[in-house]
């Protein structure tokens, strides 16, 4: 078991007063702080790769943490393809890696 | 689609320029104040930042977003956060926005849409655990995670600098800061030189007494060629900071994340050094390309351009007072130029007290507190901490003369 990579005690920071919470990612079951961007929450359970690269299959993550670079697209059930940067955690929520769009130019439709 | 919003002045963008806008045009007039932001919580990047000051005491940047927050709600001011941009009209009475929460309309626009930072596509920046320096910055210091266990950083600049002490303070171990190899993104920027004439410019926030006190020497003596000739080829530590001007990153490597980088030795102008390759371990790089003005907006509403590079890149043409050369648009904060933050608040106050001299409440008072509010903005940038460039007075001075001449 890894150590989880929060920071619990920030000298100058402080801690963080926000709630425990459930969620899913990929059908396993997780926790994170409400309200936090998923990509947060992933990322304190040492889950880096969020979709695979729609020609190349490879790996991808959070790049630029501001929701300009859409590097780090998840599927969130119910909402559709969101940037796991920006989007806040809520209690229950069912997160999948990313699917690949499709491409009208070589037909692929999607995966 | 909700129902259309109608407000006096907009803005786009709840930062230390926003925020500042905001709370001063509130704080003194009965006014409609709506502010926008793209992420789930208003601070934009004071969120994030500290740094310790000149007396030693530490500036905490949620600390004073926390402060600017309370005044806007004091004042009325709505802030509406998770809000995305996507459309601007021009009207005959102001501009209609269009956003993911529906579209609004305003008598005046304020862009603070802040900066981006450009990418180093170093061989290998698409694996998960690389990620821009902000990002870094974001999760250590906003969220409290740690992008990593143990990292490296490529590129030498102000917010590298800035940015790995925060790092560190957090507790995040780092086993480098060193350029990208140069032979791939071969620019003056990126020679061991180019970065020692940059460390000399960080004044007062140099990262350890010798380059405060040398920096100014080195500057004057054009010493930086030398300085990189003799910079010790582990590097030193500054700040506790492991940097390493003689280094250079060649490239990431891992399957489906970092797992590792490789460095080489690197010659005082940048050019690898035969057979010195070798391999660290870490879980994350953090990529420190510098910030470029996010002016996507000034475009769509068709603002005029000029590229100016002490500035960080397209800045939309504007006047001293903020002003736009399209109607009722203003900009301030990062969009105008790449700063810091204290800067960026000074605008802000800048602006407010220029939108309302325009909107003609009590003229004659109003122009004092504007040509004030300019002076103001003059003074903090000259006692600010850190110098982003030398030449930004003369560099702004350009976009006005540009501004007068287009209208």
């Amino acid at each position: 078991m890894k150590k989880s990579l929060r920071i619990s005690h920030h000298p100058l920071l402080g801690e963080m007063d926000k709630k425990v919470i459930s969620f899913t990612y990929n059908g396993e079951k997780l926790q994170g702080l409400e309200g936090e961007p998923i990509a947060v929450a992933l990322l304190a359970s040492h889950i880096r790769v969020l979709r695979r690269h729609e020609e190349s299959g490879s790996a991808r993550g959070l790049y630029c943490g501001i929701g300009h670079c859409m590097e780090c697209r998840v599927q969130v059930q119910g909402k559709g393809q969101v940037r796991a940067c920006l989007t806040p955690l809520q209690e229950g929520m069912e997160i999948q890696e990313g699917s690949r769009l499709p491409n009208a130019i070589t037909g692929r439709v999607d995966s | 689609m909700s129902e259309i919003q109608q407000t006096d002045l907009l803005i786009v963008g709840a930062g230390p320029a926003g925020l500042s806008a905001a709370a001063t045009i509130s704080a003194d007039h009965d006014f409609r104040v709506m502010v926008i932001d793209e992420f789930p919580e208003p601070g934009g990047r004071l969120l994030g930042q500290f740094h310790e000051e000149r007396d030693h005491s530490w500036w905490i940047g949620k600390t004073v977003a926390a402060d600017l927050i309370a005044q806007n709600t004091l004042a009325g001011v709505t802030i509406q956060c998770g809000v995305s941009v996507y459309g601007l009209e021009l009207l005959p009475d102001g501009w209609k926005v269009l956003t993911s929460n529906g579209d609004i309309h305003t008598k005046y626009l304020l862009l603070a849409t802040g900066a981006a930072e450009v990418p180093v596509p170093v061989s290998g920046w698409t694996l998960p655990g690389v990620m821009s320096i902000g990002a870094a910055q974001v999760m250590a210091n906003v969220h409290q995670v740690k992008p990593g266990e143990k990292g490296f950083i490529v590129g030498v600049n102000v917010l590298s600098l800035a940015i790995a002490r925060e790092l560190v303070v957090a507790g995040i171990e780092l086993e480098g800061i060193a350029l990208p190899s140069s032979d791939l993104f071969a620019t003056e920027e990126t020679t061991p030189v180019a970065a020692v004439e940059l460390l000399t410019r960080l004044s007062d926030a140099a990262p350890a007494p010798w380059m405060r006190w040398g920096g100014k020497l080195a500057q004057k003596m054009k010493l930086s060629r030398l300085i990189a000739s003799c910079f010790p080829k582990r590097g030193v530590k500054v700040w506790d900071l492991p940097l390493q001007l003689r280094t250079a990153l060649v490239s990431i490597q891992g399957v489906d994340q970092v797992e590792s980088v490789i460095v080489a030795d690197v010659t005082s102008s940048g050019e690898m050094i035969e057979g010195s390759q070798r391999e660290i371990e870490v879980d994350f790089v953090a990529i420190a390309g510098g910030l470029y003005p996010l002016a996507e907006l000034a475009a769509l509403a068709g603002c005029p351009f000029l590229y100016v590079s002490e500035l960080g890149g397209n800045i939309p043409i504007h006047n001293e007072r903020m002003k736009t050369t399209l109607p009722n648009l203003y900009v301030a904060g990062n969009i105008t130029g790449v700063e810091g933050a204290q800067v960026a608040m000074a605008q802000g106050r800048l602006v407010a007290h220029s939108i309302s001299y325009d909107a003609g409440w009590f003229a004659c008072e109003e122009e004092q507190k504007l040509l004030d509010a300019i002076d103001e903005v003059k003074e903090v940038r000259r006692s600010a901490m850190i110098q982003f460039h030398p030449e930004i007075d003369e560099a702004r001075k350009r976009i006005y003369e540009l501004f007068d001449h287009w209208t």
